[in-house]
């Protein structure tokens, strides 16, 4: 009987110990993957990287400035279509009765969050590259706001529902309109979370570059507007990475690096304002 | 919260909108082949520098994509290695030119350490490593060409395109001549069916494989090697002779097609004849509609042209190509006045 | 929910009533867009591959072939080299991933465990690219000069460690992969493990079972569901994961045995090949592809979201 228990008591510490292992490593990969981008990158970083254009291989002095602003251009428009989409279609969701319509909706927007980037990138390419006979930053933005939208609309519709009934039922009973109570008492008590989905999509989608590729491109130089191939930052990141030249290899460590304290920095704001504030208990 | 978010992306967006109108720079849009790429990205950066008006965007995005994307008129004009074959050119929206830009040289490019001096390769000798049957770098034909080199007994790590590539067509073009076998078996194009090997993504891919992995062995444009101080090998050539590429030795291939050539400017200088000559050597065309509907673009683009044709070729010999021959360039004067 | 149109809303007039039917209209067609983007998406991708449905038929799954120059098409080697690295991704990341899940939901307090799992989902937020940055430049090197020289030195007689030792090959993407894919395993696992009553714990417990059998015995079991949606969830992650994996798989459309050996995936064709596929039976080959993945990816996601949903309404259920 004893020797049994001795067993159990070891397996028991053995395999407790080694959970916590496995967590260490988990997370020590997040550090590791920091570190390498600080140590390659972070020599890379100069005046020059953010203010100037890309040079050809071999000539000092280039820099990623067209990318970082393609970059913003891409995502902000992406954003001014997939925000108000997203946002509205969540509102509908939470707010308005609608069983087997909402069901649908609710399906197909977790089917789409699921979508392989470069499947929807095929879609803007057939549905504006195509028939615009161009690449253009516009085609990038659709491909990355059918990405947004869907992550919007979930998180939209998740903090609306955590909104208490007591503040719908009593702005109704003050004589509010149903779209009155949404928008002055449902939607601020559940901004924080609403705010946190919009900041977490818009970090998702800065980071693809699949959906890029064959719709907004690439270009050496500022681009021409809206309707013209644009750089972005992380097509600029693949095709320096795969290059033979060692200069843009740094290039890609830097951009890299500038990319994911980005991406990181929205994430962590969003985590922390979503931590502060929300006024209703978690069901 | 949400207004002031959508106050400034307004601003932003006004601010882009704006900023697009002001610059009234005049953009252009091209993409094709990586075997000129390392020129034309010099050229077209220089360009703008003299001429601040004209933004000459060229992705290198290989010459598959070139054809395609000037087929599909998403883009202004293309750029390929492979002169467009009787059926690409059916399918093209609008009749296009070719125009020869300058001329290279496609290397065998390995990364072999230990190799004391530059290997020699004979043609059989390629088209066996890239057809899959010599295997081991100890294999006794490399030894018969290469004397008091000491070759490792290692698997051969062949590298090649994974993408539609203008360079892949002068290699295998090349490769077509010297050996049925390779003729029969996998043929010439932009695009082939690999008996083995990996694929690169772009000259650069191709270069930069190379160079990672030990025992490699790829093709290239001779800048990708000579930028980053890999090794190359000589090329035994149609008299017999072992030759480096270098810009003498492509100028002398191309100089019999200087003499006679066609109308279209499409010809193939593989395997030329000639002592000095490199055998696998190129020219390399801008594929230009010949009606541009804006006039703005079509002026432009002319006298980048026209730069190009005359300025431009001074740069050549620097970056490891040749220049064109004389009689080619007064050709193509000839046909740029042809572009509207 | 559902208590709202009990209310009833006071006779103001005709006015409320219409900004609320608007309200309702506008909200509605946003909603309705969400379907159809979907409802295009199928679209597209069924007419731009036409040429090659019509051309091949089925036995476009099935053939090996990929020839851009006889236009002859096949999506086997692809939807192989899908499976295959998505398929050892999770081999190492399921045990792993479910470890830490536990280690984070039964025995970590609550602070603690918040803020590990608030840094474990951090990993998921890093872009693809940056994955493939840094497999292309540490992992690869690493993995072609110590590890797959080890695994062929000491396993080459088994098939799947065969052949010349590229750096660039299955194995290599299905590590990239199976990092990406661990934070997906452990957040929706933690989650399944938190939502099993205490009573079950506690029951486990009461009758002497130690920590590690209460948890592994009962704890598990009773999570299962939703386990397993978060590996399908994963599944479904790593099919589709495009730039990570198209810079370290080689790129070579064939199927080996060897997991030393290169290969590709359909998203890394796609993304390599698209913009440069001249004629319509090409570009609607790569179509196709994109078809085959979108309805892989649909299935098991559908399945993982019915499995998640299943565990945790049976957590709620008995609360």
């Amino acid at each position: 009987m004893n020797k049994r228990l001795i067993w159990r008591k070891s397996v028991n510490a053995v395999m407790l110990t080694l959970t916590g292992v496995f967590t260490v490593v988990t997370v020590s990969m997040l550090f590791l993957i920091l570190g390498a981008l600080v140590y390659h990158g972070a020599s890379s970083l100069s005046w020059n990287f953010f203010t100037k254009l890309p040079l050809s291989a071999g000539e000092a002095g280039g820099g990623m400035a067209n990318a970082i602003v393609g970059s913003v251009e891409i995502v902000g428009m992406a954003a001014l279509i997939g925000l108000p989409i997203g946002f509205i279609a969540g509102i509908y969701l939470s707010e308005f009765e609608d069983r087997h319509f909402a069901s649908a909706v609710r399906f197909v927007a977790d089917l789409l969050n699921g979508m392989p980037s470069i499947v929807v990138g095929l879609l803007a390419w057939s549905l504006l590259v195509v028939p615009m006979k161009g690449f253009s930053a516009v085609s990038g933005s659709v491909a990355l706001a059918v990405m947004l939208i869907p992550i919007v609309t979930r998180q939209t519709e998740q903090f609306l529902r955590e909104v208490p009934q007591s503040l719908r039922e009593g702005a109704l009973a003050l004589g509010a309109s149903k779209w009155k109570m949404i928008v002055t008492v449902v939607v601020p008590a559940g901004s924080k979370g609403i705010l946190t989905g919009m900041i977490l999509g818009i970090a998702r989608i800065s980071g693809e570059a699949a959906p890029l590729l064959f719709t907004a491109l690439n270009n050496q130089f500022w681009g021409g507007g809206i309707m013209e191939p644009t750089a972005s930052l992380p097509v600029m990141i693949y095709y320096r990475a795969l290059s033979a030249y060692d200069d843009w290899h740094q290039q890609a460590w830097a951009a890299g690096l500038v990319l994911i304290a980005l991406v990181l920095a929205a994430n962590i704001s969003a985590r922390l304002v979503l931590a502060r504030g929300i006024s209703v208990p978690r069901g | 919260m949400r207004t002031h978010m959508s106050k400034s992306s307004c601003a932003l967006a006004a601010m882009l909108l704006a900023g697009a109108s002001v610059a009234e720079a005049q953009n252009i849009n091209g993409a094709g082949a990586t075997f000129p790429a390392p020129i034309y990205q010099k050229w077209f950066g220089e360009y703008h520098t003299a001429h601040s008006g004209v933004a000459i965007n060229y992705q290198s995005l290989g010459s598959g994509a070139g054809i395609a994307q000037l087929t599909a008129a998403t883009v202004d004009f293309g750029a390929s290695d492979m002169p467009m074959t009787d059926d690409q050119i059916s399918k093209l929206p609008a009749k296009a030119f070719h125009f020869p830009t300058v001329l290279g040289a496609v290397v065998p490019t390995y990364n072999l350490p230990g190799a004391t001096q530059p290997l020699k390769f004979s043609p059989d000798v390629l088209a066996g490593i890239f057809l899959g049957t010599i295997t081991k770098w100890s294999d006794p034909k490399l030894a018969k060409d290469n004397a008091g080199v000491k070759f490792p007994n290692a698997d051969i790590v062949v590298v090649h395109r994974s993408d539609g590539s203008g360079t892949t067509f002068v290699w295998t073009d090349y490769l077509s001549k010297v050996s049925p076998a390779w003729k029969s078996k996998v043929g010439a194009n932009t695009s082939v069916s690999w008996p083995t090997g990996l694929g690169g993504k772009g000259n650069e891919g191709v270069a930069g494989l190379v160079k990672q992995t030990p025992n490699s062995i790829g093709y290239v444009e001779l800048i990708y090697a000579a930028n980053n101080k890999m090794e190359y090998g000589s090329v035994k050539n149609a008299a017999g002779a072992f030759v480096a590429a270098s810009t003498e030795s492509v100028s002398e291939a191309a100089a019999g097609a200087a003499k006679a050539m066609p109308a279209d400017f499409r010809v193939s200088i593989t395997n030329a004849p000639g002592k000095g000559a490199y055998p696998i050597s190129s020219f390399t065309w801008l594929l230009v509609p010949v009606h541009i509907p804006d006039a703005k673009k079509a002026a432009a683009l002319k006298g980048f042209i026209q730069w190009m044709l005359t300025d431009g070729q001074k740069e050549c010999a620097g970056m490891y190509y040749a220049p064109l021959p004389k009689a080619v360039v007064a050709l193509e004067l000839k046909q740029l006045a042809m572009v509207q | 929910m559902g208590t709202v149109a009990a209310v009833q809303v006071p006779a103001a007039g005709k006015r409320t009533q219409t900004g609320d039917v608007i309200a309702r209209w506008v909200a509605f067609a946003f909603a309705a867009s969400i379907l159809v983007v979907a409802i295009l998406l199928v679209h597209q991708l069924w007419t731009s591959s036409a040429e090659t449905r019509h051309k091949f038929g089925w036995g476009f799954l099935t053939s090996s072939q990929w020839n851009p120059v006889t236009e002859d098409f096949g999506a086997l080697p692809f939807i192989y080299g899908t499976v295959v690295t998505s398929f050892l991704a999770l081999l190492i990341s399921t045990p792993l991933g479910l470890g830490a899940a536990i280690f984070l939901a039964e025995l970590a307090p609550p602070r603690l465990s918040s803020a590990l799992t608030f840094l474990i989902e951090l990993l998921a937020a890093i872009p693809s690219v940056i994955y493939g940055v840094l497999a292309i430049f540490t992992l690869v090197p690493l993995m072609r000069t110590t590890v797959e020289p080890f695994l062929k030195d000491y396993f080459g007689y088994l098939p799947i460690f065969k052949g010349t030792v590229f750096g660039v090959d299955y194995l290599s993407a299905s590590m990239v992969l199976s990092v990406m894919t661990i934070p997906f395993v452990i957040s929706v696992s933690r989650e399944s493990l938190l939502a099993v009553p205490r009573e079950q714990r506690e029951a486990a417990l009461a009758l002497g079972a130690t920590r590690w059998e209460s948890t592994w015995q009962v704890v598990v079991p009773y999570a299962k569901l939703g386990i397993f949606g978060s590996v399908f969830l994963s599944l479904a992650r790593a099919l589709g994961e495009t730039m990570a994996v198209t810079m370290v798989i080689g790129n070579d459309p064939s199927i080996h045995a060897s997991l030393l050996a290169p290969g590709y995936t359909i998203a890394a064709v796609i993304a390599n090949e698209f913009s440069e596929a001249t004629g319509k039976v090409y570009q609607s080959a790569l179509v196709e592809l994109g078809l085959v993945l979108f309805c892989l990816t649909i299935v098991i996601n559908a399945l993982a979201r019915l499995m998640i949903v299943a565990t945790t309404a049976k957590g709620s259920k008995r609360a």
